[in-house]
């Protein structure tokens, strides 16, 4: 079942510049440019893209803060503007840069009110909180104002509040960003834990790649207001020719003329005592073996493809929509 | 179905005005601070408005005698607070760091959610704020007993009215933040026109009648602290006293239509500052 719809999606802001010392000009500047994109119940999605690459603009128009200026956008068969309130009961919503709790109440009275506001019967809200309280460790901090919770707290405080209302889709805007290694790895197990059970469409935003490793098998990147890739992020790679690299310690450096079938040189280092070959048509076992057989080896070491050097190459190409 | 959903509404509202009250109840120290301020700033204007008082012919100012001007004093001094004239900004702020995205991601129109944590100050302020200078006023002034029945009910009737003249005022002029991005400039002159054109430092019925006529009707202002204040000392007679009331109240229920009115307009134009 489709959740979230979108066809020729655009958004276009007006910008005046100075043309003068009174006068100013108006330039439009196209922050979405026509983004077809369907997600469908129970998927996890990365999205993400550079600064300004329209990622944040996309997630206003999918909750309904933000007017397309032209395309159509529907969630949960609802169309985002026009059907806020509605939308509302049925999307959560994390903003990592924002809050939606209360400043001065202590966490547990945002979590009360907010079960006023989504009019959630106590059964339901109490059953959702309890697992949240369990799985993000919320019982030491409940009874903090939020202005006196540390960054990792108040997140964790944060995607609680975005799920007490049961909703069908939960949008997450950078939700690790600024967290310490511990609360990351918090987070991202709830969130792998909630993707788990197939109820929740989840569309994740975020600068940190290893978010989107852990969570999410599509991944759409867009650019400039498109979509440059939308699939797995084995794709990606493939897309990209990334590959696996064979790093060796050696004992001696390899003579000038030494050739690893199906792999190629890539960097010598430490004068020529450590080699990294990238792995083009062999196997691992294969390089590995042959490698053996000619040189004296001390140690070795396979290293996966980087997905941040993909994603890097990916924004510096701009305009490749193929 | 409609009347289920009418409770609940009630039931969500009453739970947003509660955590107004309790927003507010955790600052102790600036609640006193401010009670404190309020009972000082009393005694100054009360002696002032007094000397006045004697020094004009038979002691009535502006038709107020002497008890009458001491109590117009000390309530002015408890609403300032209660109706909340100055000092809100949070809804410019929301909308200038883009934080109001939140409160558009909730299934409660903004002016509702927003007015509803109000009243919960209201009440907070009426406990906190409003009895101290009242009973300072008390003990330090003779203060003017109404002597109608209705007179009480109608001046609690005619605050609430006032906050509500005044939560619309705050919030229309804090919504210009949604065009301006910055709505320093808007909230100043509310600040500095509230506080003459409410009454607050001397009462408007001093002003010559044409002027003061324009000042209890064509403006919103008074219906903040000078109508509560001339319901409570009984300055006119009992229909007068309650056309002022109406008065308010078509004026809390103006102001809160173009409150709708205004954030249904900025939401269909509005961009949400911040990535």
């Amino acid at each position: 079942m489709t959740v979230i719809e979108m066809h020729d999606l655009k958004k276009d802001f007006t910008v005046r510049v100075r043309a003068g010392r009174f006068r100013r000009r108006k330039r439009t500047v196209a922050a979405v440019d026509g983004i077809d994109l369907t997600v469908d119940r129970g998927e996890m999605v990365g999205y993400i893209g550079p600064n300004g690459a329209g990622k944040s603009t996309t997630l206003k128009m999918l909750t309904g803060i933000l007017t397309p200026s032209a395309g159509t956008v529907r969630v949960c068969g609802l169309t985002p503007v026009p059907q806020r309130t509605r939308l509302a009961r049925r999307i959560g919503v994390v903003f990592g840069q924002r809050s939606q709790l209360w400043w001065d109440l202590p966490l547990h009275e945002s979590f009360t009110l907010l079960r006023h506001i989504y009019r959630v019967p106590a059964a339901d809200h109490a059953a959702r909180l309890a697992r949240c309280r369990s799985l993000l460790d919320l019982d030491d901090f409940l009874d903090t104002p939020v202005r006196q919770l540390s960054l990792g707290q108040r997140m964790r405080g944060e995607i609680t509040a975005a799920l007490l209302h049961g909703p069908d889709v939960l949008f997450l805007d950078e939700p690790t960003i600024g967290l310490d290694v511990v609360s990351k790895q918090a987070v991202r197990g709830f969130l792998a834990e909630l993707g788990q059970g197939g109820d929740v469409t989840l569309m994740l935003t975020t600068h940190d790649l290893a978010d989107i490793e852990r969570l999410c098998r599509r991944l759409v990147v867009i650019d400039h207001g498109h979509v440059v890739h939308d699939g797995t992020i084995e794709a990606l790679h493939a897309r990209y020719g990334s590959r696996r690299r064979l790093v060796a310690d050696l004992d001696a450096p390899l003579p000038a003329s030494f050739t690893l079938a199906g792999a190629s040189l890539v960097a010598s280092e430490a004068d020529g005592h450590r080699v990294s070959f990238t792995l083009e048509s062999t196997t691992a076992a294969e390089a590995v073996a042959a490698l053996m057989a000619s040189a004296s080896v001390r140690d070795l070491s396979l290293v996966e493809p980087d997905i941040e050097d993909v994603v890097a190459r990916l924004y510096a190409s701009p305009g490749d929509t193929s | 179905m409609d009347r289920l959903d009418a409770r609940e509404g009630v039931v969500t509202f009453g739970a947003l005005a509660r955590s107004g009250f309790r927003r507010w109840s955790t600052y102790r120290q600036a609640t006193i601070a401010g009670a404190f301020t309020n009972v000082v700033f009393g005694f100054l204007r009360c002696y002032v408005i007094l000397a006045v008082a004697a020094a004009t012919a038979g002691g009535l100012a502006a038709g107020y005698d002497a008890e009458q001007l001491a109590t117009y004093v000390w309530v002015g001094q408890g609403l300032i607070t209660v109706v909340g004239m100055w000092g809100w900004t949070e809804l410019a702020d929301r909308i200038r760091t883009g934080e109001v995205a939140a409160d558009l991601l909730r299934p409660v129109p903004p002016v509702v959610s927003y007015l509803a944590a109000d009243l919960g100050r209201f009440g907070h302020a009426m406990l906190t704020r409003f009895v101290p200078p009242m009973v300072v006023g008390a003990i330090f002034f003779p203060l003017y007993v109404p002597h109608r029945a209705g007179t009480i009910p109608l001046f609690l009737v005619s605050v609430v009215l006032g906050t509500l003249v005044s939560f619309a005022g705050r919030f229309l002029v804090n919504a210009t933040a949604y065009w301006l991005h910055d709505a320093r400039g808007p909230i100043g002159l509310w600040t500095l026109a509230s506080g003459v054109l409410a009454g607050l430092y001397f009462p408007l019925r001093l002003l010559p009648d044409w002027a003061a006529v324009l000042l209890y009707a064509a403006l919103p202002f008074a219906g903040m602290l000078q109508i509560p204040a001339d319901v409570l000392t009984e300055r006119d007679g009992p229909a007068l006293q309650a056309g002022l009331v109406a008065v308010q109240a078509v004026w809390a229920a103006g102001l809160l239509f173009a409150c709708a009115r205004v954030q249904k307009r900025a939401e269909s134009k509005l961009v949400v500052q911040g990535g």
